[in-house]
């Protein structure tokens, strides 16, 4: 790709010009969730401009924007990447990746593994070839994370995997895992390792479960005695706690800079204003009305101190105290929006399905379902909570 | 924290280091325990504020300010606010100074702006009239005379009023109550004939008082803008108190945690730390998080204003919600999470808690500026 040297106007201007040529039209409309970009090896394109745009974008390396080219990213400085990220919004270009390889592994790679191990994942994360599931919890390990008790048996050329995971997110349409496995039984935390490994290995059985929401986006999954080459540990034996902490850290990132998506961009405003009423031209429930005011306005804090963790980081301060904040605020926000949204659509946001309800509010209806699991994944709010009272706050453990 | 300039760091260290040895809480301590509740401020420590240059932080240098910005006044303002401070600087050189900046002519601008930013006048802006800050609702009538007006009315509760030497005061020279046209902004002096200030000892026993005025007239060269169209640059002068105000809360808001999380890793029951236990771990956690979404409002809408940003008002109406919120939490919390202790009036906990409430209260409670905020979005 060109090299833009030094100067982040002439960044910008082209940047600018190549998304005006390369950026379809059709990819400059509001996305809906069962438009999400996910790639992978099954994956089925239902519009080929997306299809276009992903090839487009990966191609320049701009699905992993700040990755090294050396394993197929974009190699942009972190102000570059700004820049970009800027120019997608302005034409209010849609993602052309969604990827749990781009957003939790491929960072933990470049820090960990070893120079084979990434130059053989990274490119085909970046290209969206291959899609990523993420085996971290189990039944009896969930906040308590480091309990996990799936297996893995040194069998002198290879290992061998037995147990089980769950909300396996995807599993049963992903391509790959990465893993969190026990290596050593006589350590809590210094007995876990961190492994790769394809999913159509023998072996593996992943279960969709139903959600309240309706959809099935995760599993239960099963491991039943699956061979994985020893080649695809990351990092030393025992030592994948360190990194499953690691990827955490940018899961609850990713999670913080984008907040989480309500279904289709409607607002809650727009939602009371058509299902209430207007009086005067305001919402004609003022007490509705004043609660909405107060959640637009934590919506725009929340906002407002995404950009500001951002300036502090850049001016080298590194992730400052507020950080630790945005995961929790940025649940709290999107559950009270799905929330006022169920509110302010009434009997309207009461449908499940059928031709008695409109499209769009029955995907609000289960945006809002959805929303609760917002305070669970990635790390419960009473655990964010936690870590911020011991971590940021200095209070001490209970004895 | 904001990444901040140089310049911007020395003000901060130094409202910082004033505050802690100049107006700590044993100052407001003994301000109350006398008389002090008439004036409510130490003229001398005033005084001592205006030498640091900081009642012309945002008076342009022509009138003999530094045009620092407002951003810099914040600063000095949450430091200030951190100790609870006595002073007429918000009412002084932020309110005040903003209508005659924004609204005032050359005259009226090369006469007073200079005597605010030399200390030489207090000056304060008188809006409210009822329980609740509202400006459409402004009655105080002012019939025309001459090129200027003859004032009936009263104001209620305006900050450092008693000892002001220059009153700003909404007016209504037309229309009704609740119109928003009609509106003038005119200037008094204190000791005009027919004003009459009555000092409040009110629950923070900072300056405040009501004023009546009898007869007051005014010349047209009080008269500050067009009559009957101030409402528009009134909102702009409201902005810039609010968030100066939302600075002061923020600070105030901050200390009163420290104080408290402190508290919370010193004191023992049942043979640990009060800090170690989660229902107060969260509950820390939380006003933290409190703290730092306001943090990001005020520090946005402070620089919104300094650029005349296009959503200087969403900003800066969010802030001072947002600081309403977060002042009224921690301060009641505070209270509860020292027990028996934070009840006693030898503690500071009740000071930041009566604190808290009248700045909540001042330029716009956080009902009404959630019904601002609403406006601005058009629902
Ligand atoms: C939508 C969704 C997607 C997910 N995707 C994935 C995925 O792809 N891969 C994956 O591995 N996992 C995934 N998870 C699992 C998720 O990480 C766990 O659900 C989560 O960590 C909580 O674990 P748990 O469900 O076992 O709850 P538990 O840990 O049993 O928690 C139950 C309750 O107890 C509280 N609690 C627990 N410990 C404490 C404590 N110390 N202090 C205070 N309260 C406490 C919790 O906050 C919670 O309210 C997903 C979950 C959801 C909802």
């Amino acid at each position: 790709m060109a090299d833009f040297g030094g100067d982040i106007d002439t960044f910008r201007t082209e940047t600018r010009a190549w998304l005006e040529a390369n950026c379809p039209a059709s990819m400059r409309t509001p996305m809906t969730a069962d438009e999400t970009p996910w790639g992978g090896r099954r994956f089925q394109w239902k519009n080929p401009d997306a299809k276009l745009w992903l090839e487009r974008m990966a191609e320049r390396g701009w699905t992993a924007p700040t990755w090294p080219q050396a394993y197929g990213g974009g190699g942009l400085s972190a102000q570059q990447a700004r820049v970009l990220e800027q120019e997608l919004n302005r034409i209010k270009a849609r993602p052309a990746l969604f990827s749990f390889g781009v957003w939790m592994l491929g960072p933990v790679l470049l820090e960990y593994a070893t120079e084979e191990q990434k130059r053989e994942h990274l490119p085909k994360i970046v290209r969206g070839e291959i899609r990523w599931c993420q085996g971290y919890s189990e039944p009896g390990a969930g906040s308590d994370l480091a309990a996990l008790q799936t297996r893995c048996e040194d069998q002198g050329d290879h290992y061998v995997i037995n147990g089980q995971k769950v909300w396996t997110s995807y599993a049963d349409q992903a391509d790959w895992i990465f893993c969190l496995v026990r290596t050593d039984t006589t350590r809590k935390h210094e007995g876990i390792s961190f492994i790769l490994f394809d999913m159509t290995t023998a072996g593996v059985e992943a279960r969709p479960i139903k959600l309240i929401s309706g959809e099935s986006p995760f599993c239960e999954t099963f491991f039943t005695n699956v061979k994985v080459p020893k080649s695809q540990l990351v990092g030393k034996l025992n030592g994948g706690w360190e990194i499953a902490k690691r990827l955490l850290q940018f899961e609850r990132q990713n999670i913080s800079a984008g907040g989480f998506g309500g279904a289709a961009g409607l607002e809650v405003e727009e939602a009371a204003l058509a299902h209430v009423g207007a009086m005067e031209g305001k919402i004609a429930d003022p007490d509705l009305r004043a609660r909405i005011a107060a959640h637009k306005m934590d919506a725009k804090a929340f906002a407002l101190t995404v950009r500001r963790v951002e300036a502090e980081a850049k001016a080298g301060k590194g992730l400052g105290p507020a950080a630790s904040i945005v995961k929790y605020a940025a649940a709290t926000l999107n559950q009270d929006k799905q929330e006022l949204m169920l509110e302010a659509m009434g009997l309207d946001g009461l449908g499940w399905a059928g031709d008695g309800f409109d499209p769009r509010a029955i995907r609000e209806t289960r945006a809002w379902l959805r929303s609760k699991g917002n305070s669970i994944e990635g790390g419960t709010s009473e655990i964010n909570l936690n870590v911020v009272a011991k971590r940021v706050l200095g209070l001490l453990d209970h004895q | 924290m904001a990444v901040l300039t140089e310049e911007q760091n020395l003000l901060r260290d130094a409202a910082k280091s004033f505050a802690t040895e100049r107006a700590p809480t044993t100052a407001l301590r003994a301000l109350r325990d006398g008389e002090g509740w008439k004036t409510g401020y130490s003229p001398l420590l005033y005084k001592d504020m205006v030498e640091m240059g900081w009642a012309g932080v945002i008076i342009p240098e022509a009138y003999g300010g530094s045009e620092f910005g407002l951003f810099g006044l914040g600063l000095v303002l949450e430091e200030l606010g951190r100790t609870l401070a006595a002073s007429p600087l918000h009412s002084t050189a932020l309110a005040a100074a903003s209508a005659l900046i924004l609204a005032g002519d050359e005259g009226q601008k090369s006469k007073w702006l200079p005597k605010i930013a030399s200390g030489e006048i207090t000056a304060t802006l008188a809006v409210d009239e009822a329980a609740h800050h509202d400006p459409a609702q402004v009655a105080l009538k002012a019939t025309a005379q001459g090129d200027g007006f003859v004032l009936h009315g009263k104001k209620r509760f305006i900050p450092d009023a008693a000892s002001a030497d220059l009153i700003v005061v909404l007016v209504r020279t037309a229309g009704r109550v609740g119109d928003e046209t009609g509106l003038t902004l005119v200037l008094v002096e204190k000791g005009a004939a027919g004003l009459k200030p009555t000092p409040l000892h009110a629950i923070d026993t900072r300056g405040f008082a009501d004023l009546e005025f009898d007869g007051v007239t005014v010349n047209g060269d009080a008269v500050l803008g067009v009559p009957g169209e101030a409402f528009a640059v009134l909102m702009q002068v409201l902005d810039r108190a609010r968030v100066g105000l939302a600075a002061e809360m923020l600070g105030a808001a901050s200390q009163a945690f420290d104080i408290t999380l402190d508290y919370l890793k010193t004191r023992t029951q049942f043979g640990q730390l009060i800090g170690s236990f989660q229902a107060l771990q969260h509950r820390a956690a939380k006003m933290f998080t409190a703290l730092e979404l306001t943090r990001s409002c005020v520090e946005a809408a402070l620089t919104a204003l300094d650029q005349g940003a296009a959503d200087a008002s969403q900003l800066a109406t969010l802030a001072k919600a947002k600081a309403n919120e977060t002042a009224h939490l921690i301060s009641s919390e505070m209270v509860q999470m020292h027990g028996g202790i934070g009840m006693t009036d030898a503690h500071d906990a009740g000071l930041y808690m009566k604190r808290a409430r009248v700045t909540e209260a001042l330029y716009g409670g956080t009902r009404y500026l959630r019904d601002r905020y609403a406006r601005l979005g058009g629902y």
